[in-house]
């Protein structure tokens, strides 16, 4: 009987975690930005404000949901669902403790790497069903951005697979008993976490949807739910890059004294603090300096990242 | 470039610790100064009088044009308004009403919490304006100090004022 219901309690425990805790990050990332810029931020409704997720939950259901008669219908329709379901499926290789996870799968880093993938397409196809001018430029950036950064977040994980010698993701963690690997890995580490920035279209490199340039990007003729969805699922993709950087650098649930989750939380948690921190404090670059930036800085660096670690690992072989 | 980004970073971090610039308005009132221009009221002088004379010269000042009155004369020689009044959903509260105003009559105070859910109440009339006080010039009486003459108070016996002065009497 527990061969069933410990799977199921697993599964359906991250999927509503997850999902409950992308909600929430929409008010924690607009109390957060408050502090930062002295004040309070969203307080109003329920304790410390918590219920605003409630109610623009309740708001965006009862907006209307508006499909422009120049888009392409079913695309636009199917879109927004590609973010979601892929960054849901991408928790499903994380290791949050020993016990908790939905699958141990052997390539799940490569499973991670492809659902980060196929959620570009979201953005892209929203950005070309829209059949707006704005949107299209949205969609474009995300794809061309997603090229130059899909390229070098695969590589700058490589020295980690390297060291711990799997794909698999809980090997990965408990490769890193000795000391996490943010230390031996910490060009890898930076590489990914930018790579990682740019994936999820957060700030500074949410160039896709720049409100200035491109009116809205890609969501510009979202409304309601369907743009709700784009929005659970960017928040979806900062929490499971927070979680994978953890995973992969931090030393996932390992730490002394407190229970594996607790730790995985804090680790997680601290993170996605960071991303939000970064949209709080750095401008937005211009387009042309993200891929100048991305071919001729993080590419190379990934790549003697790459080599170096190889090396080092030979040589002590 | 790096240096610089995370010196940033850093220095926004820093503001979690800092006080909160906001004032959370309905639950908690902000300090309005003496004299903020709020809501207009007409004063009284320190015998009780209405201070306006109904010079006109705050409907001339006013920027939106949003005071209208009329003048009207005692039969003790006094002016005052028949009707005061003003527009309040014109009034951009600039306070030259006050400015131009000779005997301190028109003053801003720090009230402005004027809602209505009827366009129509927003114009205040006369009874609607006047306070029972002075306002801010606790001891000012224009018919006290200017030269008018009104009943019980002739040319010359204001304050601080010389007799009139007869000009035949020049011719030196």
């Amino acid at each position: 009987m527990s061969a069933v219901w410990i799977p199921l309690a697993n599964i359906f425990g991250i999927l509503i975690a997850a999902v409950l805790l992308a909600a929430l990050l929409t008010w924690g990332e607009r109390r957060l930005l408050g502090f930062w810029q002295d004040r309070p931020g969203p307080n109003r409704v329920g304790p410390f404000g918590l219920l605003q997720v409630v109610a623009d939950m309740i708001k965006l259901f009862f907006k209307e949901d508006f499909v422009p008669r120049f888009a392409d219908i079913p695309v636009f329709v199917l879109a927004p669902t590609v973010v979601m379901a892929t960054m849901l499926l991408g928790f499903a290789v994380i290791p949050v403790a020993p016990q908790i996870g939905v699958i141990d799968l052997n390539v799940g880093l490569l499973f991670f790497l492809a659902m980060s993938s196929i959620a570009v397409y979201s953005v892209m196809l929203g950005g070309y069903a829209s059949n707006n001018k704005y949107a299209l430029l949205g969609g474009l950036r995300a794809g061309a951005q997603t090229v130059s950064y899909e390229v070098f977040m695969g590589l700058s994980l490589m020295g980690v697979v390297m060291m711990s010698g799997s794909f698999n993701l809980r090997e990965i963690v408990q490769a890193q008993t000795e000391g996490w690997f943010i230390i031996p890995q910490f060009v890898g580490f930076l590489v990914f976490f930018i790579a990682g920035i740019a994936e999820s279209h957060r700030l500074p490199f949410d160039l896709p949807e720049a409100e200035h340039e491109l009116t809205a990007g890609f969501h510009t003729e979202y409304s309601g739910m369907k743009f709700g969805m784009f929005f659970v699922g960017e928040y979806l993709s900062v929490i499971l890059i927070s979680s994978l950087i953890t995973t992969l650098f931090l030393g996932g649930w390992l730490g002394p004294w407190l229970p594996p989750v607790v730790w995985f939380c804090l680790k997680t948690s601290f993170l996605v603090m960071l991303f939000i921190l970064m949209r709080a404090a750095l401008p937005r670059p211009r387009y042309d300096q993200l891929m100048q930036f991305g071919w001729k800085v993080m590419l190379p660096l990934a790549l003697a990242n790459l080599l170096l670690t190889g090396g080092i690992l030979l040589w002590n072989q | 470039m790096l240096a610089s980004q995370l010196r940033s970073m850093w220095l926004v971090f820093r503001h979690l610790f800092t006080r909160n610039a906001t004032v959370q308005y309905p639950d908690e009132k902000p300090y309005l100064a003496p004299r903020y221009r709020g809501r207009i009221v007409l004063t009284r002088d320190p015998d009780g009088d209405e201070r306006c004379v109904a010079c006109n010269l705050c409907a001339v000042a006013c920027p939106p044009d949003c005071i209208s009155l009329q003048k009207t004369e005692d039969e003790d020689g006094r002016w005052r308004p028949a009707y005061f009044r003003i527009n309040f959903s014109r009034c951009i509260m600039c306070g030259l009403c006050e400015d131009a105003c000779p005997t301190y009559a028109i003053q801003l105070t720090p009230d402005f919490e004027m809602c209505e859910y009827d366009r129509q109440n927003m114009v205040y009339e006369k009874e609607d304006l006047l306070i029972s006080g002075p306002g801010k010039y606790h001891d000012y009486s224009f018919y006290r100090v200017a030269g008018k003459a009104i009943d019980g108070k002739d040319k010359g016996q204001a304050q601080k004022e010389a007799p009139p002065i007869d000009v035949k009497s020049l011719n030196l």
